[in-house]
């Protein structure tokens, strides 16, 4: 057992660095700068959580290992630990951009809770093991309930959080629930293991009632039709990077291990949500929820005025789009999702960095708001112009090439998911009016104030950098997906 | 001789001098009008080289050129000249000089309205000498913008009209004009006027209109029919002939006087050439069928305008009904040409006169009244824009040399023996009694009619007591003189010595008589 | 070389997205510079083709596992809408010399979309070309909604949607094309000699047609046109007339009907008398050549007439290319270059000359100006490009339109008297509209003394390199014609021609 646990410390490392690094972050500041002015406690704090996330990122790049520990508990493969890289560099965008952020003075502890948020997600692409899935799940959300709850003097912060929490307690309970009723069917808490057992028996009317309590409690967590009344709420009322987080590295966490439970294991129960070849499984179920992400989130996002609200609504859309490279569930697909998380989850980061810029200097969030800034802040606007262009999915940005080749990789395993496809782009063709209200706004809108905005250089270069991201992946998406 | 290709360069030349004078300012009113002057007699210069060096004797055409142009439709760039090409040149490079030469009252934007001019004259000299449909039409088009612009910018009060009516009339004839044309290049696959008349001598137009038309259920003939319909309203209009003529003396009235020289001198010629060159060799057949019908048209258009013209008050207009006139005598000769003579070679002369009589009317209507409607200037000029019949009244006494040389041309334009017009209105007639007696008879009365409004004319401009309002009226300067002497001489050597022309067209005419086979 | 003309653009845009603001000359320049390095390798390149064979430019791997290329390359249709765009992108930044405005914003997008252009008519790789075509939309509409005029923000947001809609139905043929032909390729070569089979080519032909056919200007998806046009700023609308149209034109000849040629085949029954696709889209291309000049005749707004006249005229680029006719497609290919050209002209009269100086486009308005004598070069330039729009010989749409019509005879006899009546009405309308603006009765209020600015030299060099372009062309049609039937002619194109000799 020793061996063995050597052997384990050895594949958490990245995440015990992370561990460490929030620890570090919260006791340097606690021992040190409590008296400090709040610009250097910050500025500490960001140095170390980046140094830290830099560290757990050079570590897995240093050891690259396919390994897989005890009963599925840990599985690590390269896709994974470039998953894990990802959320890494997730965080530590989402970290410099809360740097200079102004609603706490306790940035450390702020920053630490975004570290052990991020422990959870590494976690929860390097597992197979439904106990850890869970447990791991819980160490996410429960750092994202504090981390939107955060901004203790705005009411809206609070709502946001309680919302938050009351929907994400349920529906763990519903995770629970699904995750049982699948160990008591197979036996088993690893996936493979359930997989190959249920392959063996007909389908089980209880296996159907566990898909759908497991997708009641995933589809919480990546924000899909019905199950994201919580997403609005949270996305305008939580602090700018904590929503970025939310949306961005919790996201990609959230469909990697979506992907994980449904093929891995429930292979063999994935029946057809072809047109007309309707069989029942996980497939129809996942099928309707895209469905229904698509068009609901795209035609209420034409209504909103909030930019956060509209990207909330769009993000739901979005989760329609990637549900479809679920729904394919072949190799090409699973790399076609995970390009388009990453991608998106750049964007929207991207996103909300610009919106915490307009927010700090306008004071708001609506389309009122974001009023002629290209004349304030060009490179600002001319970043947003690139997010914005990406998430409608306009080429060559790296939104375009994602929805190409989701769809692509969807058709290519099904025909029958044509009506999908077909309904997903004529879905993203609406959004491209949404998304241009948001850059006419910001192009051909009349500044209230002439004056040019003053963006902290650390934002503006964190900005242009993501917009590089955007752009080169589009345009280059070999890059990337040669990793997946 | 064969350095240079002589037509294309003639085309080239008013086209070369028309961007010229454009790209004077709007102040250089006199170098306008000295370089459209050089450019004018340049073209006239060339046109004389060419009739140097003019084989009169060979019927065929000369100075051929051909290039490929288009092969995807089959157009190629072919131009040549016969006898009735020369003809038709020689007009319009003496007629144009004249009609800038009587354009002293222009002082509005002179350049482009030389520039016009020039362009108008190079459209003129390429429909006479196109003989591939594609670029015809486009220097037949070519032609008319220029005149619309010209009527449109420096007509009279009621030029908008006038310039609207004379364009959708031409344009309409000229749709009509290409639909036929389009539709013959669908069945036969050729735009060549040669070749389409060579097709039409063998027979095989009909039968490639009866394949190309198969579709619908039409036969051949009532294809034909439809189609030499087409094109006979483009060059009817043009001409014109009753009832497709109520645009002309609307235009002929308002166009400034040097336009209609232009008008009336040449490019009502292009109708009577299209006749000539196209609709004859290429729809005899057809035209034939319809031969009686048409004969009374000419009839229609000899004494009707010839009756319109007696009810007239403005000089201007009574010349323009003169013109429509004279215009029917040619239709007239080209019309009885068609009749089907069987092998009597005695009729063939007959034939071979009234066409040439209709080369000779074509000049020599051209030049006279090309020449009336300048002293009609002249005296506009004079009299401060009136030109009513009896705003005057015993010119002779204050202006003997004005009455004295208009009287010439009245007399010419009358048919006076001696001078040019009586001799083809003459050979019209001899030819055209003994093959279609009865509209020859009643189109005579349109000689008589003529006679009497030109006399009156005479009579209430000219002679009776003086309108004391142009007591002080200027006689004819000496460069006016100068000026109108050439035209007048011209009608006199005509008059006597028709052989100048008759020369270079009786091998033509002899060409065509034996194309349109007995 | 070719590729130049991308890279240039695309160059010049971000240059000018990262000049300082302030200065005025300095972006006209630039962007002029830019599109002349265009417009100089475009007509290098064409001078050197002998013919109209499809030359590769570039050709690298994009996306292995996918199969994506980098492909650019050109044929005679490229080479001739290449110059095209160079032609009118020239003319489009000397008739924005005027341009003050956010003027190095207002280049930038220009030449972004003139760079998205190239780069649609020189893709050969079927993904790269949609990612060309999508590209253009965007400055599309900024050039509209800032700079724009009337109800700019409704008419560019009405063009980005339908382009998106459009191309939305273009991506889902492109991609069902794809994974059909067995998603190893998009290269449009090889696809072209993919047999896909026959009941696919039937759905995947009317989308992809209809979906580029919006852009086009096909009736009855036209509506964004006369809108987006008057609307844009004079140099967008040249562009949008000009070349965006093409665009359009361009994807349903290279794509829909090169890869799909058997969804023009009879469907073997009758839906309301109409036998096959073509027919449909013949009738639909035919409807707006009629609809648009009948419109057309009636508008009140200068700009308007122009705008109608537009759908007019490429219904005769889309009838042309459904009569499956070697002399249809080759007057459908010269059609586009004529009407980008005259359309270019006649936007630049109506937009820049006429109303940058009045400042209303209200016919009834500009008709007791009598402008004829205020602007006479205005007015010349207009009557010529009219009397070339309306086919008169000599320019170069009577070649497109003659080609167009006698491939109509060959294959829809009937259709030719419907289209004559449609040439008849345009005559009707630009001659009404010239009356009107130009030469109408002079009042004799005190309106008429109004003077205007002169016309500028970069407006006169602008008119005469349009006008220049379509004399050439229709004085010589084979200088296009020479590169663009060998093109028709090329291997890609034999399922076309195969289906298409019925």
């Amino acid at each position: 057992m020793t061996a063995s646990y050597m052997e384990m410390w050895r594949l958490v490392a990245p995440e015990v660095i992370v561990v460490i690094t929030a620890l570090c972050v919260l006791s340097v500041d606690l021992a040190w700068l409590r008296d400090a002015e709040p610009r250097l406690r910050s500025t500490v704090a960001t140095l170390l959580s980046v140094a830290g996330c830099a560290v757990a990122i050079g570590w897995i790049l240093r050891a690259p290992l396919t390994a897989s520990f005890g009963d599925g508990v840990l599985v690590l493969s390269s896709v994974a630990q470039h998953v894990q890289i990802v959320l890494l560099v997730l965080t530590m965008l989402t970290v410099l951009l809360a740097s200079g952020a102004s609603f706490t003075r306790h940035i450390s502890e702020y920053l630490a809770l975004m570290l052990m948020a991020t422990v959870g997600m590494m976690l929860l692409v390097s597992t197979q093991n439904l106990l850890l899935i869970f447990l791991s799940l819980e160490l996410l959300s429960l750092s994202l309930y504090v981390l939107a709850a955060f901004d203790k003097r705005s009411a809206r912060s609070a709502e946001a959080a309680l919302k938050y929490f009351l929907f994400g307690a349920i529906s763990a309970a519903f995770l629970l629930f699904g995750f049982s009723l699948l160990y008591g069917l197979s036996n088993s808490t690893n996936l493979s293991t359930i997989a190959s057992t249920l392959q063996s028996a007909p389908l089980d009317p209880l296996l159907l009632v566990a898909i759908v309590m497991m997708l009641v409690g995933l589809g919480f967590k990546v924000a899909a039709a019905p199950f994201h009344f919580w997403a609005p709420d949270v996305y305008e009322g939580a602090p700018a990077s904590s929503a970025a987080l939310i949306a961005s590295g919790s996201k990609v966490a959230g469909f990697f291990i979506l992907y994980q439970v449904l093929v891995l294991g429930l292979a063999g129960a994935e029946g057809s949500s072809a047109w007309h070849g309707y069989a029942a499984g996980w497939m129809p179920v996942v099928a309707m929820v895209a469905a229904l992400s698509m068009v609901l989130g795209n035609l209420v996002a034409i209504t909103q005025t909030s930019v956060r609200r509209l990207l909330a609504y769009s993000a739901i859309g979005h989760a329609g789009y990637m549900l479809l490279a679920i729904l394919a569930h072949t190799n090409q697909s699973f790399s076609a999702l995970l390009y388009y998380a990453i991608t998106y989850a750049l964007t929207v980061l991207g996103a909300f960095g610009v919106v915490a810029v307009v927010e700090h200097e306008a004071g708001g969030d609506t389309l009122a708001h974001f009023a002629g800034l290209s004349r304030r802040a060009p490179l600002v606007s001319l970043c947003m112009l690139v997010f914005m262009l990406s998430l409608a999915g306009i080429p060559p940005l790296a939104g375009f090439f994602g929805k190409f080749y989701v769809f692509a990789s969807a058709l290519n395993a099904d025909h029958g998911l044509l009506w999908l496809v077909v309904l997903a782009i004529a879905m993203s063709a609406v959004s491209l009016y949404y998304y241009l209200k948001v850059l006419k706004s910001i192009y051909v809108g009349e500044p209230a104030d002439e004056a040019l905005v003053s963006v902290p250089v650390v934002q503006q270069v964190v900005l242009g950098l993501i917009a590089l991201g955007v752009v080169v992946l589009g345009c280059v998406p070999s890059l990337l997906l040669h990793w997946l | 001789m064969n350095l240079l290709p002589p037509i294309s360069l003639l085309t080239v030349v008013p086209l070369v001098g028309a961007l010229a004078v454009l790209t004077l300012g709007r102040r250089d009113s006199r170098m306008a009008r000295t370089l459209a002057f050089a450019f004018a007699f340049l073209a006239l210069a060339v046109v004389v080289v060419l009739w140097h060096w003019f084989n009169p004797t060979a019927g065929g055409l000369q100075f051929e050129e051909v290039h490929a142009w288009i092969p995807a439709l089959g157009v190629e760039y072919h131009v040549g000249i016969d006898g009735l090409g020369l003809l038709m040149l020689l007009l319009s490079a003496i007629v144009v000089p004249m009609a800038m030469a009587a354009s002293s009252r222009i002082v509005e934007r002179v350049p482009l309205y030389f520039s016009l001019m020039l362009m108008l004259e190079a459209g003129l000299f390429g429909t006479f000498t196109a003989l591939n449909f594609f670029h015809w039409f486009l220097f037949w088009e070519l032609s008319l913008i220029p005149a619309f612009f010209l009527i449109r910018l420096w007509g009279g009060v009621q030029r908008a009209a006038a310039a609207t009516q004379f364009f959708i009339y031409t344009m309409v004839g000229s749709v009509a004009l290409l639909l036929a044309f389009l539709a013959l290049f669908l069945c036969t696959g050729k735009f060549d006027f040669m070749d389409l008349a060579t097709l039409a001598q063998s027979g095989q137009l009909l039968s490639s209109l009866a394949s190309g038309f198969a579709l619908h259920s039409l036969t051949a003939g009532k294809v034909g029919l439809l189609l030499c319909f087409g094109a006979f309203l483009g060059f009817a209009v043009k001409v014109p002939l009753i009832p497709f003529h109520t645009w002309l003396p609307n235009a002929y009235a308002e166009a400034p006087a040097g336009v209609t020289m232009l008008l009336t001198g040449t490019m009502s010629k292009m109708g009577v050439y299209g006749f000539l060159r196209i609709l004859l060799p290429i729809f005899y057949a057809q035209l034939r069928e319809v031969r009686t019908g048409l004969l009374w048209l000419a009839v229609a258009t000899i004494v009707l305008s010839a009756y319109a013209a007696l009810a007239q008050k403005d000089l201007k207009r009574i010349f323009a009904y003169s013109s429509i006139n004279h215009l029917g005598y040619c239709m007239l000769g080209i019309f009885s040409v068609l009749k089907w003579t069987g092998d009597n070679p005695a009729l063939g002369v007959e034939k071979a006169a009234a066409l040439n009589g209709v080369f000779l009317q074509m000049f020599n209507h051209g030049l006279t009244a090309a020449t009336l409607f300048w002293f009609v200037a002249l005296l506009e000029k004079r009299s401060g824009g009136l030109r009513g019949l009896d705003d005057f009244g015993g010119l002779r006494k204050v202006a003997p040399v004005f009455c004295g040389m208009m009287g010439i041309a009245l007399f010419s334009s009358l048919g006076l023996p001696g001078l040019n017009e009586f001799v083809g209105e003459f050979l019209i007639f001899k030819g055209t009694f003994p093959l279609a007696s009865w509209p020859t008879s009643v189109s005579t009365l349109g000689l008589l009619l003529t006679a009497i409004f030109i006399l009156t004319i005479l009579q209430r401009v000219f002679s009776g007591p003086l309108n004391s309002k142009w007591a002080g009226m200027h006689d004819l300067t000496l460069s006016e003189r100068i000026a109108l002497a050439p035209p007048l001489v011209l009608m006199f050597v005509l008059g006597v010595y028709p052989q100048l022309v008759l020369g270079f067209t009786n091998s033509t005419v002899m060409q065509l008589v034996r194309h349109l086979r007995f | 070389m070719l590729a130049w003309t991308i890279y240039i653009s695309f160059g010049g845009a971000l240059l000018l997205m990262l000049l300082p603001k302030g200065s005025v000359r300095a972006p006209r320049i630039i962007a002029l510079l830019a599109a002349l390095a265009g417009l100089a390798i475009a007509v290098a390149e064409f001078v050197k083709r002998p013919s109209g064979e499809l030359v590769t430019v570039v050709q690298v791997s994009w996306m292995r596992s996918l199969g994506l290329e980098y492909h650019l390359a050109a044929d005679g249709i490229s080479l001739t809408l290449v110059l095209l765009t160079g032609i009118v992108a020239v003319a489009g930044v000397l008739f924005s010399w005027n341009i003050e405005r956010r003027a190095n914003e207002f280049f930038a997008f220009y030449l972004a979309l003139i760079g998205g252009v190239y780069g649609v008519f020189l893709s050969f790789d079927l993904l790269l070309l949609f990612v060309f075509y999508e590209i253009a939309i965007v400055p599309k509409y900024f050039l509209i909604a800032i700079w724009g005029s009337t109800r700019r923000e409704y008419a560019a947001m009405k063009l980005a949607l339908y382009s998106f809609v459009g191309s939305a139905m273009v991506l889902i043929g492109l991609i069902a094309a794809y994974v059909v032909a067995g998603a190893r390729t998009m290269d449009l070569v090889q696809l072209s000699q993919f047999p896909f089979p026959v009941h696919f080519q039937m759905w995947a032909f009317p989308l992809v047609f209809v979906g580029f056919g919006i852009l086009a200007g096909l009736w009855p998806f036209h509506t964004w046109a006369p809108t987006g046009h008057v609307a844009a700023p004079t140099a967008a609308s040249m562009l949008l007339a000009g070349v965006v149209m093409k665009l359009g034109a361009y994807g349903c000849l290279r794509v829909a009907m090169m890869l799909f040629p058997r969804g023009l085949d009879p469907w073997g029954f009758h839906v309301l008398g109409f036998g096959s696709w073509r027919e449909v889209f013949a009738l639909l291309a035919l409807i707006g050549i009629v609809y648009g000049a009948m419109v057309a005749l009636v508008q009140k707004d200068f700009k308007f007439v122009v705008g109608y006249s537009s759908v007019s005229h490429m219904g005769f680029v889309l009838l042309g290319l459904m009569t499956l006719q070697q002399i249809g497609l080759d007057g459908a290919v010269l059609q586009m270059f004529s009407h980008g050209v005259l359309a270019g002209l006649l936007f630049a009269v109506v937009g820049r000359m006429v109303y940058d100086r009045t400042h209303t486009r209200d016919l009834a308005a500009l008709s007791k100006m009598h402008l004829g004598k205020v602007l006479p070069f205005a007015a010349a330039t207009f009557v010529l490009a009219g009397m070339a729009s309306i086919g008169l010989p000599g320019f170069s749409g009577f070649v497109a339109e003659l080609q167009v019509l006698i491939g109509t005879w060959r294959a829809f006899p009937w259709f030719v008297v419907i289209a004559g009546v449609g040439i008849v009405i345009g005559i009707a309308y630009t001659w009404r509209a010239m009356q009107m603006a130009f030469f109408g009765a002079p009042s004799n209020s005190s309106v008429g003394a109004a003077t205007y600015p002169a016309i500028s030299i970069p407006e006169r060099i602008g008119a005469v390199l349009l006008l220049g372009a379509s004399i050439a062309v229709g004085l010589y049609p084979q200088l296009l014609l020479r590169v663009i039937i060998p093109a028709l002619h090329s291997p890609m194109f034999d399922g076309l021609w195969k289906g298409g000799v019925r």
